[in-house]
Formats: structure tokens, sequence, C-alpha cells
């Protein structure tokens, strides 16, 4: 089938235009005029770093957020769309894959494929023939050779992704829309999924796909639009010489650091924490190499950062070092001031002097209905309590004592902390922390989701306590921010460490291709 | 702040603890003007306390259980099991007194220790693990009661449930040490209140006004003065009243002040984070159902020694007063939420409910319908406060 005969009926312009699109939340612009032109039967790929708006885009573009919440406008196939809802896009052909899969485990490939969908017959039952007889012609389509009877759950992520895209086509899918779709890939499910895409390609589909992966885009992209703080940068044509990872890197992250961190010096000393020969494996998918042998370490008084993108395996090497929170089959070791520790489970792990912030304060981080006085407590309560009773007046000095150093607003210390802005929430969790007097601070995302003034004053936060000679591990996905607020980076891709740089010679584009280094670079 | 700011201010911030005591006063003066005052007669009031004392002594544990994020479906049958076992050795087998209750206690602790090991360690979760308890400790009643009643228990052992502590110092048509014991509780918690607020005068936390402050605690002081009075000029101090009250003031000792009180209140409110907090999820959980074993199996006592005998069916339906007693007080579906004394308040909502409608001769399927709705009526304001209030997400 060639593109020519494919879509004769709807002209031969660009298959999308997304014109002047400029959204807004409440108190953030996330999206500021993008312009977005996808041709008909290209691959189209969009590159920004995290947060910078293209699922926001993508979202305004397949109707998540309806016509009406977003300014600028959208042609599909030369006529104006307005969707309100995901329904109204798919019935003009744009599906959308969500990074998170979403598929019901145990319902059967072919029932996840006409979910919402069915084939019928006589009006109201489920024609299983059809249902069943099609998906089979849908996944030879995109090269999957299962049953359409089986169950989902038995499928790794890699067929999981097919079966997804195979749910795509049923819907007659002409612009086919993909979120990292190899983030939680291997290599060899990735190459897979890959050559599926030009297989559609050939048939006529145009993709858009969302990836961090510079050696992928180059492989597969006709043209590459880059996005950085929810402004259209430029669109590049791939098979320009001039295409290269370098000029992508600069557009992703281009832009300049002002005076958003307060000013340190640093007195560093010794080797507070090292961690040797880390590995750690998916807790449910058997064999997958979440972080493969990594090495780092961290001393007194320093502010260490670690840089990866969406899936690298930041959050779960920390939560890992931090008492085994996270993954199976964990190996490796860990040494607190020289010392190998334990940290098979998290009190060894406060025990060994190690503290964890999550980045999903609300999750993992807070007891929410509770107050400020016992989310402060929570897990210092062994320095409080003698005999296993609690001393609750000094708890309550406590929680005072760190609502005034750390300068969390609140109207007493008796407030439930659900009840606080971000910001005053994350204070609460480093005041929780720093109480259990830690040798060693990991601080995963700690400004996520909070304005640029309680940005400023975390930061002073970090600086007070490698002050006090504690050291810090930071991860965040803002370079600016780490480049900011540490002494020395480690980038980390697809689970492994591929760099170290101190920070006097760090650039943002030097970060980048570190952290888009793939496994065979 | 003026007093009736502060009355106001206290009012709506306790809207939710002071409108369930509310309540209780209302449905107290309801009953007891329906009944013509019978409801608390002396005579009255010393048979309620009797009568629904092991429902009480269940929600202690079962709140805490609750609070935790879990709920247990088979203390009814906890309680038969116990009673049983302690019937089989003193009226069959003619043990001394203590040795029954030494064996229901045993009896129900490796109960706790069985269903803390399926929902701690296995991971059942906990609605499975005691309604399989629920068939599998009723199922063993039958079995070591071989299918029969047991009855009656010795003296002794019937006084635990019937019993009173009466002219210890004397009675002049009133027990003076039943007085005594409840003017130095009034005194304690007298003095125990206004350290209280001193001390969180001087963490600079907000207090009541002092008149409002001395209104409440005369307030207090006064009714269970008259509460300790209708029981003294009846016959006295009951002794599963004496067991009740140390219960009650130790475990609100250890589920607000306890580092092991804390942990439970800290799952049930958000289990992730508690557990990266470095709290012992598992074995934490084990010990919730521990001790509810334990204290299921003092109500077995408590509940064969009143009936002085042990039934096969004995127990019946008990889990569903408990629980209900628990939500009524305040305690949350969720977890996370709830008290001891919520418990209690609530559990004293259902019996003066059910006797005060006895007294009135209801009969027993009506009595079902109101104690339902009102069941359905708490936990639906609690969910409405929970709404309006907002931010409140577990």
């Amino acid at each position: 089938m060639s593109e020519s005969t494919a879509s004769p009926a709807y002209g031969d312009g660009p298959i999308l235009e997304m014109r002047g699109i400029t959204k807004t939340f409440p108190g953030v612009k996330a999206l500021s005029d993008v312009n977005l032109s996808v041709d008909r039967g290209e691959i189209h790929a969009i590159c920004g770093e995290n947060g910078a708006g293209k699922s926001t885009l993508m979202k305004v573009l397949s109707g998540v957020h309806p016509h009406g919440t977003y300014d600028g406008e959208i042609v599909l196939d030369g006529t104006p769309a307005t969707f309100r809802s995901i329904n109204d896009s798919e019935a003009r052909g744009v599906v959308i894959i969500h990074q998170e899969l979403a598929l019901v485990p145990y319902l059967s490939i072919a029932e996840n494929i006409f979910l919402g969908n069915e084939r019928r017959r006589a009006g109201r039952l489920v024609d299983w023939n059809s249902t069943n007889t099609e998906a089979a012609e849908l996944l030879t389509r995109v090269g999957l050779a299962e049953s359409p009877t089986q169950p989902v759950s038995t499928l790794g992520v890699g067929k999981q992704q097919l079966v997804e895209i195979a749910k795509a086509l049923s819907k007659e899918v002409r612009l086919l829309i993909l979120d990292e779709p190899t983030a939680a890939l291997n290599d060899q499910d990735s190459e897979h999924l890959l050559d599926i895409l030009r297989r559609l390609r050939e048939e006529g589909v145009t993709c858009i796909i969302i990836s961090h992966k510079l050696g992928e885009i180059a492989e597969i992209a006709d043209r590459t639009t880059i996005i950085r703080d929810g402004q259209t940068i430029e669109t590049i044509d791939m098979t320009d010489p001039d295409s290269t990872q370098d000029r992508i890197i600069r557009g992703m992250v281009g832009r300049s650091l002002d005076n958003r961190f307060p000013e340190r010096t640093s007195v560093i000393g010794d080797e507070v924490l090292r961690v040797e020969d880390w590995t750690v494996h998916h807790p449910t998918q058997p064999g997958r190499v979440v972080v493969d042998k990594a090495a780092l370490s961290v001393r007194a008084g320093e502010v260490v950062g670690i840089a990866g993108l969406m899936g690298a395996g930041r959050t779960e090497l920390a939560m890992s070092v931090f008492g085994h929170s996270y993954g199976r089959d964990i190996s490796g070791r860990v040494f607190v001031h020289g010392r190998e520790v334990s940290v098979k489970d998290v009190p060894s792990a406060i025990d060994a002097g190690i503290a964890y912030v999550s980045e999903d304060r609300k999750q993992l981080g807070l007891n929410l209905i509770e107050d400020v006085r016992r989310n402060t407590s929570a897990a210092g309560l062994p320095q409080l309590s003698r005999a296993g009773w609690v001393n609750e007046h000094e708890e309550l000095r406590v929680a005072e004592e760190y609502r005034e150093s750390m300068g969390t607003r609140t109207p007493n210390v008796l407030v439930p902390v659900g009840k606080l802005s971000g910001g005053n929430q994350q204070k609460v969790a480093l005041s929780k922390w720093i109480y259990t007097d830690p040798e060693v601070l990991i601080l995963d995302e700690p400004t996520r989701g909070i304005d640029v003034g309680a940005k400023y004053e975390i930061y002073t936060l970090i600086n007070k306590m490698v002050a006090d000679g504690k050291a810090v591990l930071v991860i965040s996905s803002e370079l600016p921010e780490l480049l900011g607020t540490c002494d020395r980076i480690y980038t980390l891709a697809a689970g492994r460490i591929t760099g170290e740089v101190d920070v006097a010679s760090a650039t943002q584009e030097g970060l980048m291709s570190l952290m888009t280094q793939e496994a065979d670079a | 702040m003026t007093t009736i700011a502060n009355l106001k201010d206290l009012m709506t911030r306790n809207l939710r603890s002071s409108g369930i005591v509310v309540a209780f006063v209302l449905i107290v003066a309801f009953f007891t003007a329906l009944t013509d005052g019978l409801l608390l007669s002396p005579r009255n009031v010393s048979n309620l306390t009797q009568q629904y004392s092991y429902i009480l002594i269940l929600a202690i544990g079962m709140v805490i259980v609750i609070i935790g994020g879990h709920i247990d479906l088979s203390v009814g049958s906890v309680v038969a099991l116990t009673g049983a076992v302690s019937a089989v050795l003193v009226i069959k087998g003619g043990a001394p007194w203590w040795v029954g209750v030494l064996a229901a206690i045993a009896t129900g602790l490796l109960v706790g220790v069985w269903q803390g090991f399926w929902v701690a360690y296995v991971g059942i979760p906990a609605f499975i693990v005691t309604l399989a308890g629920m068939l599998l400790f009723r199922g063993l009643t039958y079995i070591v009661l071989d299918n029969v009643s047991l009855s009656p228990f010795p003296g002794e052992y019937s006084t635990i449930a019937q019993g009173f502590v009466n002219g210890l110092l004397g009675g002049y048509g009133y027990d003076t040490f039943t007085l005594l014991v409840f003017g130095l509780a009034v005194l304690g918690y007298a003095v125990a209140a206004y350290r209280n607020r001193r001390a969180k005068l001087s963490y600079n936390q907000d207090v009541e006004a002092m008149p409002l402050f001395v209104v409440k605690t005369v307030l207090v002081a006064a009714v269970v003065m008259w509460f300790a009075w209708q029981i003294a000029t009846y016959r006295g101090l009951p002794v599963v009243l004496i067991i009740l009250a140390a219960l009650i003031l130790a475990y609100s000792m250890i589920t607000k002040h306890s580092i092991f009180g804390r942990h439970v209140y800290a799952i049930g409110g958000n289990l992730a984070a508690a557990q990266l907090s470095g709290v012992r999820v598992k074995r934490v959980n084990f010990l919730i159902f521990l001790n509810m074993g334990f204290l299921a199996s003092i109500a077995g006592v408590v509940f064969s020694a009143r009936s002085s005998s042990a039934q096969p069916g004995a127990g019946n339906m008990f889990e569903l007063d408990a629980i209900a007693a628990c939500f009524i007080g305040g305690a949350a579906v969720t977890g996370g939420v709830g008290t001891v004394v919520g418990a209690m308040v609530g559990g004293l909502i259902m019996a003066v409910m059910s006797n005060g409608m006895q007294l009135m001769g209801v009969d027993q399927s009506t009595q079902q319908v109101v104690k339902g709705l009102v069941l359905l009526l708490a936990v639906g304001y609690d969910i409405w406060n929970k709404k309006r209030s907002g931010a409140r997400t577990a």
C-alpha cells in the first residue's frame, strides 16, 4: 500500500497542524504559543526535557484537555478539530498510547483490543468469533505471535506495547501518538517496536513519537520538533546533515542559568557514603535489570547530584539503597564512613545513618491526615521515647523547633499536613528526616511541584545541611537545579552510571549527552 | 478570645468528636423521657454496664484493628471458643476458676498468633483471614463443646461478670467505696486536664478559655459522680466495670502515647509512608491481631461468666456490634483515624438504644432496623464531614 493510495480522500496538505497552542494551569503556563505541523505518513519525533510540555501538548491533541480549555487551533486533515474527549479524537483516527499501558491484565488479548469497541452480534451480545479472528489479523500486522485468547498478564511489557498498537489499529488509526514507547523496553523489544512503526509508516499511518533516546530518534524519525519550557524551539529535518544530536541537545536545554540558587562555599570532608557494584532487578518482571552495577560515593559537606531521564533508574537506585524499598535480587555493597552496613530493611538503613526523602510526598512521604507534629516525629520516635512510651511534650517542642528553623508556614503544628501547600509539606518531610540525624540525606526531586520561592528556601536548607557536615545526594530532572546546587553530578542512563562530572566543568549539553547514552553507544 | 467565640471554635473544630457526645446525650435524654426515667434507674444503669461490657471490651481491640486499616469479623466466634475452652476445664473438668480464665486467655492469644501470621506475614487481607476465622473458630467451638451447652459455672467464676464490690468501707444505703473510687478518678481527671492545659499553654498552643475549661471539667465531674451515686445506691461497684475501666485507661494510653500506638495510626494513615519511615509494618500488624485475640478472650470470659454457661452459638454477631461501635465513634473505614474513647461512646450509644428499646418493649426486628439506620447515618455523616473539610485525602 503506497502513501498516495492510502489517503487520496484527504488531500496532500499536512495531516495535522497545531497553531498557537497555549495552555495554562492555575499559576503555571504549561504551553505557550506552540506550533506543530505533521506531514502525512511521516514519523515525527518530539523531544524535550521532563516537564517541557510534551505530554500536555499530546493531551491537548487527543482531547484529554478538552477544546475550550486551551487557546489556539488544531487542524486535522484540513478541517478544524474541536475534541471534547478522547472518544472524539479517536473517532477521527487519533489514538494515543500512554507510557503507562492501559490494559486490563486478566482479560485476553482480543478482549483488550476491542474493549469499549466490542464486536457485536444481535445488538447487545459479543461476537466472539469475529472478536478473535479480527484480533488474530491485527496481531499479525504488529508481528505478535500470540494467541488472541491469552490473558494480557502473561505477556511482557514489550508485547503489551504491541497489543496497545493492535488496539489502536482496530480503531482505524491514522495518527498514532506514542509517549516514550521504549522507555520500559529492552534493546531487542525496542528494535522490534521500531520495525513495526516503520511498517505502519509504509501502510500510511502517521506517527508522533515522544522519546528521550536520541539515537533511536536519529534512526527512525523523519522530522523532529524540539519543545522547551512550553515553547516550540525548532523542527529539524532528520535527513539534513546538520541534524546532529548536539543540535537537538542544545535545543532541549538551551536556557541560561539565572540567579535562582543561593551561594555556597563547599567545605568537603571525608567520604560518608559509598555504594559499590549495586544491581537491582525489577520487582515483578524477572530478569529485567533496573540498576546495573552502579557505584557512587558522597563526602561530608558535599552535594552530589544524580541526573537521568525518566526511566533511567534514579528513584529505583535511591530506594533500593534505602532499605531495599524497591526491587528484588539486590546485590552490591553499601559503606557508611568506610564501614560496610546492612540496608536489608528500612530500620537498618535508618540505623546506618541514611535518610530518604521521597519524590512522592503524598503517597510515600507523609501521612496527610495526621498533623505536622506527628509527621515531624514519625521517623524519629525512638529518640523521643523511653521504654516504648513517647514523650509528648518533647515531641511538641521538637515539632515547634523544626517549624521555626525550617520556616514552615502553618498556623500551628497541630494542623493536618494535607492542608499545607506543597512547599510546606516538603519542609515537614525534610524536618522528619533531619530529626533522625542522618549521615547522608537522599533527596528525590526535592522541589517537584513547588513554586519558585519555596524552591529557593529548599536550596537554602540543603546548603544548611551540608554546612552542618552532612552528605546530601540530590536526584533531579531539572539540570539547571543540579548545576546550581551540586558539587558533583553522576549521570544515569538505562540503570547504568554513564558519567561522573565535576560541576565546574559540567554543561547541560554534556550531561544530556551522557544521559541519553544508550547501552550500545 | 472571648468565651463565646472560644466555645464556637471548640465546637466547630471538634465537631466530629463532640458531635458524637452530643448525640449520646440526646439519645439518653430521649429514651429517659420515653421510659419515664426507667433508663436511668440505678438498677438499669448497673445492668446496662454489665450487659454491654463485653461489646465494649471487643470494641477496644476492634478500634485498634480498624485504625490500622484492617477489620476483624471473627471476634464473635473467638468469644464463643474461649468461653467454651474455659467451660470444658472448669465445669466438665472441675478445675479452679482461674485455670479456666488463664486457658481462655491462652486460647485467645493462640487465635491472635494464627490470624496475625496470615495477615502480617502472608499478606492475606484481614477481611478474608477473619472471615475464615469466623467459620473456623465457630466450628472449633462446636467440637470443643461436643455440640452441647455447659452450665453453670461455679460462683467465683460468675463473680467476674455478675459480682459487685460492696461494703468494703461500709455502707449507709450507699456504698462508700464506690463513691471514693469515683471521687478519686474525677479528681485525677481534673488534675490531668489542668496539667495538660498548662503544658499546652507553655508550648503556645490554643486552649479553651479558663471559664470554659472550668465549666467543662465540672460538668464531666457532675455526670460521673451522678453515675457513681446510681450504682452506689444499687449494689455497689460491678467487678466488670473495674476490668473495663482498667482496660480503657490502659489502651487509651497505649494508642495515644506508646510507639506501638503511633505506628498503628501511621500504618492506617499511609502504609507506604509508614514503611519508608522505618515502621516494622509486619510486626505491628501481627501485634494488632495478637492483641485483638487477647481482648476477645477477656470478652469471652466475661460473657461466659455473665451467662454462667458456654453455648455453641455464643457471641453470634458480636463482631458487628463491636465494628459498629467503632464507626459510630468516629473511626474511619480507610484507617488511620479513631480513638478508644470514641469507640466506647459509640458502643454506649448502641447499648443505650438497645436497652431503651427493650425497656419500651419494642420488638427485636424494629431494634435491628433502628440500629442499622444509626450506623449508616453515623458513617454517612463522617464522609459528608470529610468532603466538606476537603484536603483530607487518605
